[in-house]
Formats: C-alpha cells, structure tokens, sequence
C-alpha cells in the first residue's frame, strides 16, 4: 500500500486560479522544455501528450451568473501517490529530497496501471513512436531524454532545472539544498504571462509558496481521497475552491 | 494411409470422426486464429496506439478479457484442490478438462499481455525489479508459476498419449508424476488463491479510483477475497460447459451428469458465498466509503452504456439467481436448467471483471470532469479472439488425441 512520504524540502507550485487566462502558454513551454514529441493526429485529445493541461471549470449557472475559470494541471507529486506503489517494477518512485515523484523511462514496462491509478490524468502514454517533423528535431534539448513508444512519461517539475540550480549553487559556494526563492522554477512558471504559478519549497519559509499554501483561499485538488498532493490551488471564488474537491470541506494543510 | 495412422494415435477404444473432417474443421478455427496473429503484428510493429485504447482508458478489452479467462480457469486449480487434497476422488473424472482448459486459459491470458504492454521485451523486469507492494507484481510472479504448474499437469496426460506411453520410460515417468501431482495441485491452489485475489487486489488499492477502492483486511482490500470466491464460483461452472459445449460437438457423452451435477453443486456453493459478501461489500462502498469521499452512488453510473442495469445484471440476474438455482437440487438436476444457471453463473463474474476494468477508468474522478465511453476495435477484438482459437485448437488435438475423459468408452457403449 502506498504510504505518505514526507521530505524536508517539498517542491510546491501554486497556481492562483483567479489570476490563470486559460492562455495555454504553460502548456506550450512545457511541450518545449521537456522535448514531448508532438502528436501526428492530435484531434483526439485522450491520445494526445500534455504534461500540462488546462481544464475549464464552470459553476454551472446561465448568463449573467455565469463564471468560469481555467485549471492548469501539472502532476500533483502527491505525498502519497497512487501511482507509485502500484507499478510493478518501480519504473516510478517517490523517493528523492524535493518529493518529486520520478518516472524512469528505460525500466517502464509500458503496463499502465499507473494511468488507471492516478485520478488526475496526469500520466502519458507513448502510443506511438515519437516523430518530430523535419528540422523541428534541431529543438530538441538536451535536458529531458525523449521516450520511445510503449513507456508511460509525466510532469517531472522539470527536475534537470533543480539539477542545474543546485550546480550553480555548488559552483558559487552556496548550499545546494537551500537553493533560494526562484533559484530553480519549471518551464510552465516561467512562462507564465500572468504571473499566476508560484514555485519554490512548501517548507521553506522564505519561499512565497510556503504561505500561499495556508492561504484561507487554497485548496487541493481531491484532498478527500487522501493524495496528499504539492501542488495548491488559490482563488478567492468558493465555488472554484468547492468544485476542487467535490464540494467537500478541505482536509489541513501540510 | 494417413488415416489409418492417424487411427493408431486415438486413445483406446473410442471413434473420432474422419481425418479430414478435423483437418476442415481445424482450417476453420485456423481463420480466425491466423485474422488475431495478424492484429498482433499490427499492434507489435505500430504500437499500441492501433488499438482504441487511450490515456483514459489504459485497459479495456484485453485486460477484461485476461481477467475473465483467468476467473474461468480458476476451475483447474479448485478442481485440483477438491480432488487431490480433500479428496473427493468422483472427480478424477473431469479434473483433465480442468487442468487443459486452465493451461488454455492462463498461457492465453500471459499471450494478450505481452500484446497488451507497451514494451514486451521488458516483461521479465517483473522478476528483475520487483515492487513488493505492487499487486501487479504478485500477479506477474503467480500467473507465470502457476502456468508452469498447469504445464507439469499437462504432461502427464500427453505422455499418457496410447503411442507416447508405449515406450516404457515414458510410461513410468507419466505414472511417477501422476504419483506427486497432489504436490503441484496444493502448489496450484496456493499460488491460483493468490493471484486471482491480487488480480481484484489491483483494483482495490486504486484509491484515486473511487469507483473500484475498498477497504480491507491487512494489505489486502475486500477485492482481493472477493476475486477469490468469484473465480472459484464460476470456474467448475464455466468447465462443465466446455464439457458439455464439446459433447454437443462430438456427439459423445464425455461426463457423466452426476459430474457435473456435483461440479455445478460446488460452484453454486461458492457463488451463495460470494454473493452474500459481493451484497454487503457493495452496500458498505455505496453508503460508508462513496459519502467519506464526497460522491454519490448515482455518480457511479452513466446512462446506459455504464448504467445501474449493468450491477443488477451482475448481482441479481447473474448472481443470486444462478445460485438459488444451482443449489436447488431439483433445478440443478434439470440439464436445461443447470446450464443456464452455470452460464449465468459465468456471465456474472464476467460483467464483474468488466465493469472493475473499464467503468473504473471511464468514471470522471475530478468534478470538472466528464465521463468518457471506451469501445474495442478490430486489432483488440481479433487478438482477444485468436485466443480463443488457440482454446478451440489446443482443445480440438487434446480431445482427439489424449485419453482426456476416463469414462468416455464406458459412457459410449
């Protein structure tokens, strides 16, 4: 069974939902950043690969009540993930400082299970074999390894961005795992046009997110089932905070 | 000629029908085998984004499929078990059926897995780098245990072909192994209880899936026994009606009624169990864990294609009603009446397995969401049915070929 792990530094995002124009920009630099091939026939968006989406939230209520408001989702790196324990050959692992939960390619058997176990659709499979057109293969970093067919791949908090961090700090004399606020952000943040994401360490006091996260206004998305996630949402609409978490009260805060 | 030597390679004392008339009839399963080998190659060298399968619906037909023959082959290792270990010795008659069609079943299911993962040359990592706490890992050990037990099973009644037992080393060695088979029949129940429970234990810990999590006892969810008691609830049903489906065929009496009639009586034993638990554990998941997660038992269900009538069809259709009958000695005594009883019996953990694959995955979990629909295309209905071929086909040599049923000359005179 899958159990709750914690960390003494946690990589959060915030995402202020009232703040999100539903742009897409996020999703784009992700796409990017992280060399996810783009899909040949991409009208259907369950076979699409998108570490980031965008959801569209509404309260349900006809003009003039009605309201809307976009939802980024990255993966949650939850405290206690589904998708972790159930992967028969720990392809997956919630294990490292920072509590990203990292995927490793090359062991992936391609079985799925964790798809089926996330709640968030925040896990990708390779349906086909990447193809990028020509001259688009000149973009390809050197950050993220591509992944052949058959693998599942997700939002890693573009964690090679950490590790260039904690090399810069090293090179500069600082402590690596004391990295300071903005040191290290993913793609999606910092391409963010409304300055919607907040990142840095949950437990770091310094760090903007550590307060957000306590904001009366955040919540996480299905606290009831008891992932635990390390990525909040803000907005000052109840109904958004409500809709997160199937109209439930939400559980503390970590 | 070849006639006449086929003859020789009958067990002794029984008819079969004429060389080419197998021949015709193995070209016909052939087909449909040969249509599934080549969605297999499809799959294989395109990849899996042949099938409809899709980020939402990550298992579907093939998993549904796996987990259902599994559940009907449970009848070889429970068979097994009774005749062996509690030794209720009737059943000698029938237990070779028992151990072909679990053999058919499982190697079957292990064949759609490697079609159904997406890297299948990486397969052994489940031995390689395994993760204790998956279910899935229990699943990979025990499922490939346990086909190599039913293949000890086998052997012994191939080596016990009338021209293979002729040479003396064979003979005695199909008799030595016949002498420890009780060994491998509680090693089959050991490692067959384990998987078929793990295989509902894999859905039972998908606590992001409100749809299948349960609660449990220790590390195992109520799934876990409920998958159990469902497989042994339905495979001595399912093996009665390969018997009888195959008597139909052949024109032969294979079984004697009264088998059968005690094989359904355990499967209907079992199913009174299952049901009794499969009720209370529903009704504890619709009033106790859906309101602690904030959702509603109607949100479980979706118009008609994943609609309440599906869970009625399961527990009451083909579930308490099979088993009333099936327990009810003058129904069970009826043949009309205790082959529909079993194959509502069947139909019911089939549904069972299905609505766990895929109405768990097409249930929107975030509020924001919508519900989704899967339906298979061509590459995983032929692959799934080139299975089923390979069934007819190893079934079809077994019968022909193999002294599978003891009582077939007495039954025939």
């Amino acid at each position: 069974m899958s159990e709750f792990k914690e960390f003494a530094t946690k990589w959060g995002l915030v995402v202020d939902l009232d703040k999100c124009t539903g742009c897409g920009a996020c999703m784009i630099s992700c796409q990017v950043e992280n060399n996810i091939a783009p899909v040949v026939e991409a009208s259907n968006k369950l076979r699409s690969l998108n570490w980031m989406w965008i959801f569209e939230m509404t309260n349900g209520k006809a003009f003039p009540e009605n309201d809307a408001a976009f939802l980024p989702r990255p993966c949650m790196q939850c405290g206690k993930p589904p998708c972790v324990s159930v992967c028969p050959v720990v392809a997956t692992d919630k294990n490292e400082e920072g509590g990203i939960v990292s995927q490793i390619y090359p062991r992936c058997i391609g079985c799925r299970y964790c798809v089926g176990a996330c709640p968030y659709h925040a896990r990708y499979f390779n349906w086909f074999d990447p193809i990028w057109p020509e001259g688009m293969e000149k973009a390809i970093t050197p950050h993220a390894s591509t992944r052949p067919r058959g693998v599942v791949e997700k939002c890693t908090l573009c964690h090679h961005r950490w590790n260039y961090a904690k090399e810069k700090a090293r090179q500069e004399g600082k402590d690596p795992s004391a990295l300071p606020e903005n040191a290290y952000v993913p793609a999606c943040v910092e391409a963010c046009p409304t300055g919607a994401m907040y990142f840095g360490d949950l437990k770091n006091p310094k760090h903007k997110v550590h307060e957000l996260a306590k904001s009366p206004n955040a919540f996480r998305l299905l606290e009831k089932l008891g992932t635990n996630p390390q990525v909040y949402y803000v907005s000052a609409r109840e109904w958004v905070r409500k809709q997160g978490d199937n109209q439930l009260p939400a559980k503390e805060k970590a | 000629m070849f006639a006449d030597l086929d003859n020789e390679l009958f067990p002794a004392g029984v008819t079969r029908c004429s060389l080419s008339k197998f021949l015709l009839w193995l070209a016909f399963i052939g087909l449909f085998f040969l249509w599934g080998l080549y969605a297999a190659y499809v799959i294989l060298s395109n990849g899996l984004g042949m099938s409809n399968l899709d980020n939402y619906f990550g298992f579907g037909l093939w998993i549904t499929f796996d987990l259902a023959v599994i559940a009907l082959g449970a009848g070889a290792f429970f068979t097994g078990l009774i005749r062996y270990i509690i030794r209720i010795d009737e059943l000698v008659k029938i237990i070779n059926l028992t151990v072909i069609i679990g053999f058919i079943c499982y190697s079957g299911a292990m064949l759609v897995l490697t079609l159904d993962i997406g890297q299948p040359l990486r397969a052994w990592f489940g031995y390689w780098h395994p993760n204790v706490h998956s279910m899935l890992t229990e699943v990979i050990f025990c499922i490939t245990c346990y086909c190599i037990v039913l293949i000890i099973e086998y052997i012994p009644l191939i080596l016990e072909q009338k021209q293979i037992n002729s040479v003396p080393f064979l003979h005695h060695l199909a008799h030595n192994m016949h002498v420890i088979m009780p060994l491998f029949a509680g090693l089959g129940a050991f490692l067959s209880t384990f998987h078929q429970g793990s295989l509902g234990g894999m859905y039972g810990v998908m606590f992001g899936r409100p749809y299948a999590f349960r609660e449990g006892f220790f590390i195992w969810p109520w799934t876990f026994f409920l998958f159990i008691l469902s497989a042994v609830a339905s495979g001595p049903a399912f093996t009665v009606l390969v018997c009888t489906f195959m008597e139909k065929l052949s024109g032969r009496k294979l079984v004697s009624f009264k088998i059968k009639s005690l094989m359904c009586k355990i499967a209907g034993s079992m199913l009174c169990i299952y049901m009794v638990f499969k009720i209370l554990d529903t009704w504890a998941w619709a009033n106790g864990f859906l309101p602690s997660v904030g959702m509603t038992f109607d949100q479980m269900f979706f118009e008609v294609i994943y609609g309440k009538w599906l869970m009625f069809v399961e527990l009451i259709l083909c579930g308490v009603v099979p088993a009333i009958m099936l327990i009810t000695p003058a129904i069970r005594n009826t043949p009309a009446l205790l082959y529909i009883a079993a194959g509502l019996d069947c139909i019911g953990i089939i549904v069972n397995r299905y609505v766990f694959t895929v109405q768990t995955l097409a249930m929107p979990v975030l509020p924001f969401d919508k519900w989704f629909t899967y339906a298979p295309n061509w590459t995983e209905i032929a692959s799934s049915g080139m299975i089923v071929a390979y069934g007819f086909i190893v079934l079809s040599l077994s019968y022909r070929y193999l002294p599978v049923f003891p009582e077939e000359v007495k039954l025939n005179k």
